[in-house]
């Protein structure tokens, strides 16, 4: 099969761009541990008063780091509301009662799924004061559009 | 290459061999539900983007959940499908002689079975009773007569693919080491991979969602649902995009006077295409839990692999233009773009797709890229891309083939206001689009959520600034959305002019002559065996791992939720 010389560079090029991309993505996320939020601990959706997930909420783990367990349901989180101070770190460990939804902050890279009967995890540090917005960006029923949560970063 | 690029002589592949009436009644059928399905589809739409944007109110008995369905449902299965549907039988048919009557009856039973699917899937998202928009999201539950449905059509598509199989395999058995026609070849490539995709989404609506909705199992794996669906959910955008690439590959050279110039190339990025598109589907679910990194990121490395035929693809096709160009007397570094038929709407409606598409997968690239989808997922980003994608590339190419395949296939003429209206049209619809979606994808990357009605958030900041930005706001949204269902509404118009009250006439189906290694493209391209075997063995290594693990360590199965969509 006959090969133009111009398709030979165009196509090494544009291949050499993509294993480039590639390894870009796997150094990130291998050797600097970026990965996509990707949980495998499971739980029983329809009985989460019998897992960790009995009293949702804040649990303080070290000076400035925290665990926030939350309950994702139609149409909103429990708790509604959780408060930190600037500069702490918090681990949110979200599960589902119902059906899919989604944990997100909008302007940071908070942004993963919540599927009944797991548990997916995320870690951020809040380094700006202020009201961050927590949304569900998963569509999950008619009220979907109303299920909201704040974060409150005091200074 | 030396060899000519114009199609001056040797036109001895397709002759003037039109599409056989009877064949083209099939072919016109398929057309017509698909631009029906278009206007309901676009309808839906820009209520969408009015309510959205908070400009009007639905009335209580319309949801916003619903029409999304709809316009998701209507446009991205049912226009797409059954248009291409209608381009396979009109191009088989001329390029491979007439269907036999059995292959055609079969053809025909595939069309009624996909069209009653559509009819019970359609009856149950206006009646509210299947909210559940196209990507099924279980645990929400819809009416069960949806899921038939959506079998139904699965099932019909499949039928009326094995009558264009068999005619494409009879031809192949009749003419013994020659190699096959290319419109056969990439419509075989294509059907396969859209029957192989269709095993998933058949498998978790059978298998899960309908013994479900029927009360015969009492909970429901819904990741390993997530995962059926999407293995079958990216070679879907395949399954649009092949087709397109059919019309650049064969008909556009012939437009613009000139003609392929490899068929090997051709060939290739099709198999490709079929090896690659499906073994991909983790990188729709790069944000959840119970599919562990290593196996997503081994989909995200085949992902990238599936650049490679749009790689090649953009290459052939500029050298085409190219080459054709200078053969006409173009001077200079770009003087052949001169040449370029550029008021020929069966031209420049796809040339403006083909433009749009650098944009549109340089997009994809991001998207798919691990830890960064973090920043789009489910943004309206994604609305964006693939209001570029498919809503773009895709549609404007099938607009401009609509302008030849119609009156081909119901013996009128496309006139010259005709063929000025679909400039327009063209027009249109790009500007519209390049509002609608460069504001969407702004926006995406300030967070606002895709798949969500009008909403402030009770006025959070955040929220409020999705509605305050001077070009990415929802304003901007609703207006592309209002300038793109006046295109809609007037290549809805070309369709029924050309369809019905154009004057009777012959019009050419333009197709390219024969490239210069036609006949000595690798015979290995042609080893259909090999290639699906290959896609398996891709198939089983990207999936049984992961599968396994979402079976043999499920969570207990979720209970039906379907008070929630109404």
């Amino acid at each position: 099969m006959h090969l133009h010389k111009y398709e030979k560079i165009w196509l090494i090029f544009g291949i050499g761009s993509l294993i480039l991309f590639l390894v870009v993505l796997g150094v990130a996320a291998f050797a600097f541990g970026q990965q996509p939020p990707s949980h495998m601990a499971t739980v029983d959706s329809q009985n989460l008063e019998e897992s960790v997930f009995s009293e949702p909420g804040l649990e303080q783990i070290n000076e400035d780091t925290y665990r926030a367990r939350i309950v994702a349901m139609a149409f909103g989180y429990d708790p509604g509301t959780i408060e930190v101070p600037v500069g702490s770190t918090v681990i949110f460990e979200v599960t589902s009662q119902d059906v899919v939804h989604s944990f997100t902050i909008p302007g940071t890279n908070v942004n993963m799924m919540i599927t009944p009967g797991h548990v997916n995890m995320v870690e951020h540090t809040f380094n700006e004061p202020g009201e961050y917005l927590v949304i569900c960006n998963e569509y999950c029923g008619t009220g979907h559009h109303l299920m909201q949560m704040t974060i409150e970063v005091t200074p | 290459m030396r060899q000519s690029n114009l199609a001056l002589k040797d036109e001895a592949l397709f002759t003037d061999v039109q599409v056989d009436p009877k064949d083209g009644k099939l072919a016109f059928y398929h057309v017509v539900v698909a631009f029906f399905a278009f206007l309901l589809g676009i309808l839906g739409g820009v209520l969408q983007a009015l309510e959205r944007a908070g400009i009007i109110g639905l009335p209580s008995w319309l949801g916003y959940y619903q029409i999304l369905t709809a316009h998701g449902v209507l446009l991205a299965l049912v226009f797409t499908t059954f248009i291409i549907y209608g381009f396979f039988f009109a191009g088989m048919s001329k390029t491979h002689g007439p269907f036999s009557n059995g292959l055609r009856k079969l053809g025909w039973i595939g069309f009624i079975t996909t069209l009653i699917g559509t009819v019970m899937a359609a009856t149950m998202i206006l009646t509210n009773e299947a909210s559940v928009l196209y990507t099924f999201y279980a645990p929400l539950q819809a009416h069960y007569i949806f899921y038939i449905g959506l079998t139904l059509f699965i099932v019909g598509t499949w039928i009326a693919g094995a009558a264009l199989l068999a005619h494409y395999f009879k031809w192949k058995k009749q003419h013994p080491g020659e190699p096959t026609p290319l419109f056969g070849f990439m419509t075989t490539a294509t059907l396969i991979l859209w029957i192989v995709a269709g095993l998933g989404v058949a498998a978790t609506v059978l298998g899960q969602m309908l013994p479900w909705a029927l009360g015969m199992t009492d909970g429901i794996n819904v990741v390993l649902s997530r995962t059926l669906f999407w293995y079958f959910g990216h070679p879907l955008v395949y399954f649009w995009i092949m087709p397109a690439y059919m019309v650049w590959y064969l008909v556009i050279p012939k437009v613009i006077g000139g003609r392929l110039f490899s068929s090997s190339l051709a060939r290739l990025a099709f198999v490709l295409f079929l090896l690659f598109s499906i073994p991909v589907g983790f990188h729709h679910q790069l944000m959840e839990a119970g599919i562990t990194e290593f196996w997503k990121y081994i989909q995200t490395i085949l992902t990238f692999v599936v650049v490679v035929p749009s790689l090649l693809t953009a290459f052939s096709i500029f050298a085409t233009f190219e080459q054709t160009g200078r053969e006409q007397g173009g001077k200079g570094l770009f003087g052949w773009l001169k040449k370029l038929p550029w008021g020929d709407v069966r031209f420049f409606a796809p040339f403006m797709g083909m433009l749009i598409f650098i944009p549109a997968g340089t997009g994809g690239l991001i998207n798919a890229s691990f830890q960064l989808n973090a920043l789009i997922h489910n943004t309206m980003w994604v609305v964006g891309h693939f209001h570029i994608t498919v809503g773009t590339t895709v549609v404007l190419t099938f607009f401009g083939m609509a302008f030849w395949l119609i009156p081909v296939i119901t013996g009128r003429k496309l006139t010259k206001s005709m063929n000025r209206s679909g400039m327009v049209t063209t027009w249109l619809w790009t500007i519209g689009m390049m509002f609608m979606s460069g504001a969407m994808h702004i926006m995406g990357l300030y967070g606002a959520p895709r798949r969500t009605a009008y909403t402030t958030y009770q006025d959070h900041p955040q929220a409020m600034s999705w509605f305050e930005g001077i070009f990415a706001s929802h304003l901007t949204v609703a207006i592309g959305g209002v300038i793109l269902t006046i295109a809609g509404i007037l290549m809805f118009y070309n369709f029924v002019y050309l369809a019905w009250f154009a004057p009777k006439g012959e019009t050419e189906f333009p197709l390219t002559a024969e490239p210069d290694d036609y006949r000595s493209s690798p015979a290995i391209l042609e080893n259909w065996k090999l290639w699906i075997a290959i896609a398996i063995v891709l198939i089983i290594f990207a999936y049984t791992i992961p599968i396994y693990d979402m079976i043999v360590n499920a969570p207990p199965g979720s209970p039906t939720f379907n008070n929630l969509i109404r």
